[in-house]
């Protein structure tokens, strides 16, 4: 494990993030809404990428949503695939080019309603690929109507009364899921609704990248991402609310990683009321 | 190299390697499922990668990522499977991207959804029905490079015949001369961080450094290619055809029978020839209205209930002589072509068809 010294000077003097742009934007012009968290949590894959030295030989695969504002804007080798498929996409990339490092970029509504079956199976087969999930819980671009992830209660355009389990039945937890299934070498979810809640979800992003850089297999994190447009919430409440239904019910943490990788404090694993099993992992 | 008793399906892998092919897969689902097997033990042993996808969803869209990193790439499969790859198929048109998918079709039942497909937005698949295995090989070798000229998804049209039957036969690799660098546009994340970054995206609109055409503009270009190809593509192959009064249209494997029963009427006495389109897109507009002209009779003969017929309709010198006498033909034998696929039923309704022209019925 790495020490740092926290009585050193910092190597880099502080900046406001919003002064400057991470390498890997062509430009900090985008058409997304005001409080989306989708560019923050985007950003600090860039800024991961370009800090690990992966800027050149990076692949993107983006499927479709909101998100896919952001292939358009960063400068990556990238491709906009159909929606769901983004994983065997991402699967015929890498095994074509199995010295790049190949990210997806998918929503809820891209990975987890319409594209299930390609993650799981690209988990299953251990593609070396990172899967990003930018989970917001709701159809973005179509208008804010329900996904496979949307939390109980919550309403959207197509569950007006909340999401009712009678009618709608009940969110999947996909990162809970991925890590029943061997071929997943690493599965966090993180969140970017505060600083520090943004913070840990950049070390997940870079150990995930890490770890496709060192042959582990399929690697996965989901980060919640504020949506106040489609869950119908004043802008500025989105980080409050995604604090009080989303991480309220799937928690945040590293679910799954490999042996003696787990970041080792135990806090990393915010059970959100008891519900959340046990990190699961090899140790 | 010897020539050696081959399968068909096994003479196509060969040949898909021998064409440079590196990444294959497919989903099992016979007639198709011997080409995935053969594919499966030979490609690794060539440097490549083949997968045993999870779905024909999943298939095309692995075969997809292929193409983008400008590997040669195929996939396949049948019917229904190749149903499920049609939103894949138009987005390699779309985007642009060179795939060749194999059709072990179960007949010629699928005519439509090889030439007309059922993906979204303007877009064609170039499609080669071969006759024989010997055709098979060379279609294929064919195709892969049509599909990087082109940069567009090509079809090959198989069936049972071409993937069950066994000949003797020696895969050459043949050369079709050079093709356009794949640089500018295959993804290797080689230009990511250069602030010249590659993008494969239907909507075309590049990035900020380097805008795109945008979709309109994009799909103007690409359906401008399509009319090139109709215009440049067309192959067929005429029999016997010269001045016959009685012309036999059919595609694919059924013509090797067509052709056996032009050479029996004629001895006969009976003036008549035969038309095979070999790319079923773009059809043989122009062979077929040459050879239709001034013919008493076109009888189109395909193993389905009608599909080919409304090309021919289309592009014959006359309309009111064209006659359906094939019809949908389905068995449980090891070819499936059931009963109609039999050169005494041919000549049986070639001479009715001959001899009662406007009353006849199959």
């Amino acid at each position: 494990m790495t020490t740092v010294d926290i009585h050193a000077a910092p190597e880099h003097p502080s900046r406001r993030v919003a002064a400057f742009k991470p390498d890997l934007l062509q430009s900090s012009e985008h058409e997304l809404c005001p409080g989306c968290g989708h560019p923050i949590a985007w950003r600090l894959v860039l800024e991961a990428l370009v800090e690990l030295d992966l800027s050149r030989r990076s692949i993107l695969i983006a499927g479709h949503g909101c998100y896919t504002q952001m292939m358009k804007i960063s400068d990556l080798d990238s491709l906009q695939c159909l929606h769901g498929r983004a994983p065997a996409v991402a699967t015929g990339v890498k095994r074509m080019v199995p010295g790049a490092t190949v990210l997806t970029l998918q929503g809820d509504g891209d990975m987890v309603s319409e594209g299930l079956h390609e993650v799981l199976h690209a988990a299953a087969r251990a593609e070396n690929v990172t899967a990003l999930l930018f989970n917001n819980g709701v159809f973005g671009d179509t208008g804010g109507h329900m996904t496979a992830t949307t939390v109980l209660g919550q309403r959207t355009k197509t569950s007006l009364d909340g999401r009712d389990a009678a009618s709608h039945g009940y969110p999947i937890d996909l990162a809970r899921l991925l890590t029943q299934i061997d071929g997943a070498a690493y599965v966090a979810r993180g969140a970017v609704n505060t600083p520090g809640m943004i913070s840990r979800t950049k070390r997940m992003i870079r150990r995930a990248l890490e770890l496709q850089t060192a042959g582990a297999g399929f690697t996965f994190v989901e980060v919640l991402t504020m949506c106040p447009t489609g869950w119908f919430v004043p802008t500025a409440s989105g980080p409050e609310y995604l604090e009080d239904s989303m991480i309220e019910t799937f928690g945040i943490g590293e679910l799954k990683a490999p042996h003696g990788e787990l970041n080792a404090p135990q806090g990393e694993l915010d059970a959100p009321q008891g519900e959340l099993a046990p990190p699961v992992n090899e140790s | 190299m010897a020539p050696r008793l081959m399968q068909g399906s096994d003479a196509v892998a060969d040949a898909a390697i021998a064409a440079g092919c590196r990444f294959f897969t497919g989903y099992p689902m016979l007639p198709f499922t011997e080409l995935l097997e053969n594919m499966a033990k030979k490609l690794p042993e060539a440097g490549g990668v083949c997968i045993n996808a999870e779905s024909e969803i999943e298939a095309i869209n692995m075969a997809l990522g292929a193409a983008a990193t400008g590997a040669r790439a195929a996939t396949g499969s049948c019917g229904q499977g190749v149903s499920l790859m049609q939103e894949g198929i138009a987005e390699l048109a779309l985007n642009e991207l060179p795939l060749v998918v194999f059709t072990m079709a179960r007949g010629q039942q699928d005519y439509f959804q090889s030439t007309r497909g059922g993906g979204w937005g303007d877009y064609r698949t170039i499609t080669f029905a071969p006759k024989d295995i010997p055709e098979a090989v060379a279609h294929t070798q064919l195709l892969f490079h049509l599909a990087d000229l082109y940069r567009t998804p090509v079809i090959f049209y198989g069936d049972y015949v071409i993937a069950h039957t066994s000949v003797g036969i020696e895969v050459e690799t043949l050369d079709f001369g050079p093709l356009p660098p794949k640089d500018h546009w295959a993804l290797d994340g080689t230009m990511s961080g250069t602030g010249q970054a590659r993008q494969i995206w239907t909507w075309a609109r590049g990035k900020p450094n380097t805008p795109g055409p945008g979709p309109n503009q994009s799909w103007v270009s690409i359906a401008d290619k399509y009319a090139e190809i109709e215009r440049t593509e067309q192959r067929y192959e005429t029999y016997r055809a010269e001045g016959a009064e009685t012309l036999i249209v059919s595609f694919g494997t059924t013509s090797v029978f067509v052709d056996r029963v032009v050479d029996e009427l004629r001895q006969e006495g009976l003036s008549i020839g035969s038309f095979r389109p070999i790319t079923l897109w773009p059809f043989p507009a122009v062979g077929l209205a040459e050879a239709t002209k001034g013919c008493r009779q076109v009888l189109v003969y395909e193993l389905n209930a009608g599909q080919m017929v409304d090309d021919v309709r289309m592009y014959a010198e006359d309309r009111s002589v064209i006659r359906s006498i094939g019809g949908v033909s389905q068995d449980a034998s090891g070819m499936r072509q059931g009963d109609l696929l039999h050169a005494d039923e041919l000549r049986r309704r070639i001479r009715l068809a001959v001899a009662e022209p406007s009353t006849a019925r199959f």
